[in-house]
């Protein structure tokens, strides 16, 4: 690989410390930080300004930019890049996020790292093209065939943009799992101020790359104790790895005849991510300690919501709102706890009630579970969710 | 000689047939595949031209040169050339 | 090429706990790995340094032959994927196995594309006639009038040659020949790792169980007979048309044309896109 993440060069490539910019570029300032190499991707409203900023920027740093055929192409490239030795991602919306679901699934059986950045607009279909939507966040989760986990975050802020792309860089390094950035077309276009934290301030994780042992297996874990993530063999280093997205052995070959075979992987595939769900979670709490009623909500819906949350506050009503900065996997916990203490929790989404359901099945009964849907690309207005509170 | 990896062998007869020689036939074991596997005819005729060695799909076979049988080489057709009569 | 024995290529070049391979009695997708090692054996290289990359199918399984580095995707992607691992390691050789049907129907796109891009990439592809492993389905390159299990009453659509449609886009390197005919495709194989670009080799190859059985054309001695009869060099081709009789003409154009279809130069786009980064590098615009 011929990149090498030099700091100073990105930081000089990106410009001042504080800007005035739009969710796609910062969503690019924090790949490029994060150590990026590799993007490929196809033009679509809302994510287009990504991929603009990308083949201007990304050649500067030294990283390849490619704009592909299609969002199945990209995806496809992304993964190879990824084998390679690159840090890589693509940037989409939802018509090109249903493209990509086959490869999605393809880069979770195969335990590629890479990002996938989808601008939600308004679906299905071509839907509203230039609205932004939350439409997409259980394609997410469930949209590729088979039994998967995923990783998912969901900025609700243009500095969020920046700082949740280094995160899902980070996590999917060391998860050797695809993470799903979901912004949507409101916070895509954004403008908002972004701070770049300096060097020190910053966490990059880089991929556990595997030692060449005579006995090297590239998907056995046996050795890593308590560790299910198998460290990673870059192609043309002499691993003779097979990559395949069959169900395969430990030693990455086909073994698809085998029950037992499927079973140890998928269930080791699935459980380094939702062993970890305590560990992973993600929430913003905002005067949720002595509430009574609480907002989940997540993107951009948590905008309109925390100005009621504030405002029912001065009223002196007693509401709190629960944040998920990452969306799946779930945060159990945080909602049971939640179940406990609130006697109604309100789930504002920019969809029909997708996220609703999950929060409604770990409420477990205990509490009032309402939806409070929008959509047509419009936000909720503070209004709106307001009234919620009162029922 | 001739080596034959039997078990990898799937008895398509490709080396039977193309041979320049006809120095191969079948042999009359079955292998594991429930296939009768080629071997050399009783009366050598082998000139070791490696055709059979080069399209056989399973690698199953290795011809080994012996200096002391070298006969007049056989080419075998190398170039699918092909005329066209009405 | 005479003292590579096939037990040397066993032990150097493939993963003995795959085999024996998955292919049919009288398939040639093991002829193709063959000529291709063969090649890679003649060229010198560094497996270490060849990724093998494939999407979906019978010829798609054969990385997994190799003890190599070997991609094995999606349906119809392998070359998408392919370009990803160029571009970031453009030290690599990458080697596509695909099909008919991986590369001219679902993966048509790509294919193109990498054409018209040239990326450095060598694509093996193994034109069957049909779609193998999921049983015996009509391809875009099926014959018309040939019987699929999709097409039960003759083929009408008519095929595709993805030679003159990689030709017309400008691969830089083209050629088709039979697996019947050893020398020849290990020569072309040859020359596409060399070739500094898109390098696209179609290898005929029968398919005894999917093909050849539902169109009677017997067993593979006589399937491989067949290639010979129905197969013209491109020289041979054009001689016929320029200085023919109607009725050679006629036979010519009933037949598959084989042989080099084009050998150009061009510039390749990983190449060019790295001297864009050193240019970027030195303060250009």
């Amino acid at each position: 690989m011929r990149y090498k993440r030099d700091p100073d060069l990105i930081r000089k490539v990106i410009g001042r410390k504080v800007q005035f910019v739009m969710g796609d570029t910062a969503c690019v300032y924090g790949s490029l930080l994060a150590g990026c190499s590799f993007f490929a991707g196809y033009p679509i409203t809302p994510a287009s300004e990504i991929a603009e900023e990308m083949s201007r920027l990304l050649p500067r740093v030294g990283g390849v930019y490619i704009q592909m055929e299609d969002e199945i192409g990209s995806i496809s490239a992304v993964i190879g890049a990824s084998w390679a030795g690159a840090k890589s991602m693509t940037a989409t919306s939802g018509p090109g996020f249903s493209l990509m679901m086959e490869n999605y699934g393809y880069a979770i059986m195969s335990e590629t790292p890479c990002v996938i950045v989808n601008v939600q607009r308004v679906g299905p279909s071509t839907g509203q093209p230039t609205r932004g939507a939350q439409g997409d966040m259980m394609q997410a989760r469930w949209g590729t065939h088979g039994d998967v986990e995923a990783l998912v975050l969901a900025p609700s802020t243009v500095q969020e943009c920046f700082d949740l792309t280094i995160e899902a860089f980070n996590l999917t390094e060391r998860y050797r799992h695809p993470v799903c950035v979901m912004m949507d077309g409101e916070i895509g276009h954004l403008r908002e101020k972004v701070v770049i934290p300096d060097e020190d301030e910053m966490k990059i994780v880089d991929r556990v790359v595997a030692d060449k042992d005579d006995d090297f297996l590239p998907f056995d874990v046996s050795k890593k104790t308590g560790r299910k993530v198998p460290d990673f063999p870059t192609f043309g280093k002499g691993f003779k790895v097979h990559v395949t997205g069959l169900t395969h052995d430990t030693r990455g070959l086909p073994a698809t005849d085998s029950q037992e075979e499927h079973e140890k992987l998928i269930k080791r595939i699935v459980s380094k991510i939702a062993d970890d769900r305590d560990k992973l979670t993600m929430v913003e709490k905002v005067h949720l300690d002595d509430a009574e009623t609480a907002f989940v909500t997540y993107g951009a819906s948590a905008r309109a919501t925390e100005a009621a949350v504030e405002r029912a506050r001065k009223e002196g009503k007693k509401v709190g709102m629960l944040r998920l900065k990452l969306v799946w996997p779930f945060p159990i916990k945080e909602i049971r706890k939640l179940a406990d203490q609130v006697e109604k929790i309100i789930v504002p989404e920019m969809n029909l009630g997708q996220i609703v359901h999950p929060v409604r099945e770990y409420a477990e009964g205990k509490c009032e579970v309402i939806s409070a849907p929008k959509v047509g690309g419009e936000m909720h207005t503070v209004e709106e969710v307001y009234r919620y509170i009162e029922g | 000689m001739i080596i034959v990896n039997e078990d990898w062998c799937k008895g398509c007869g490709m080396c039977i047939e193309r041979c320049p020689v006809k120095a191969l036939e079948q042999s009359d074991k079955l292998n594991r595949r429930g296939v009768y596997p080629p071997r050399l005819k009783e009366n050598n005729n082998c000139n070791y031209c490696r055709l059979c060695e080069l399209i056989c799909p399973d690698f199953a076979i290795t011809v080994i040169p012996d200096e002391n049988l070298l006969k007049k080489t056989v080419k075998p057709k190398l170039i699918p050339v092909r005329r066209v009569r009405a | 090429m005479q003292e590579l024995s096939a037990e040397l290529i066993r032990k150097k070049y493939l993963r003995d706990e795959m085999w024996p391979s998955i292919f049919c009695n009288g398939c040639g997708i093991g002829n193709v790995l063959d000529y291709t090692l063969r090649a890679i054996e003649e060229l010198n290289l560094d497996l270490d340094e060849i990724v093998f990359v494939s999407g979906i199918g019978c010829s798609s399984r054969l990385p997994g032959y190799i003890n190599a580095d070997g991609l094995h995707t999606t349906h119809g992607r392998a070359i998408a994927f392919a370009t990803g691992v160029k571009a970031v390691n453009p030290d690599l050789k990458v080697i596509v196995f695909t099909g008919d049907g991986d590369c001219a129907a679902i993966g048509g796109n790509h294919f193109i594309h990498a054409i018209r891009r040239n990326v450095d990439i060598t694509v093996i592809m193994v034109n069957n006639f049909i779609y193998g492993m999921t049983g015996g389905q009509l391809a875009p390159t099926t014959p018309i009038g040939s019987r699929s299990t999709t097409s039960p009453y003759g083929n009408i659509e008519p095929p595709f040659d993805l030679c003159e449609l990689a030709k017309v886009i400008g691969a830089p390197y083209v050629a088709r020949w039979t697996v019947s005919h050893p020398y020849r495709p290990i020569k072309s194989i040859k020359r596409g790792i060399e070739k500094k670009g898109f390098a696209y080799i179609e290898l005929l190859t029968p398919c005894p169980t999917a093909y050849g059985r539902r169109n009677r054309l017997g067993d593979i001695k006589e399937l491989w007979k067949w290639y010979d009869e129905n197969t013209i060099l491109i020289e041979e081709y054009e001689r016929i048309m320029k200085y023919g009789s109607d009725e050679e003409k006629e036979r010519a154009s009933k037949m598959i044309k084989i042989g080099v279809f084009q050998d150009i130069e061009k510039p390749e786009y990983f190449e060019e896109y790295y001297k864009l980064i050193d240019r970027l590098k030195e303060g250009g615009k």
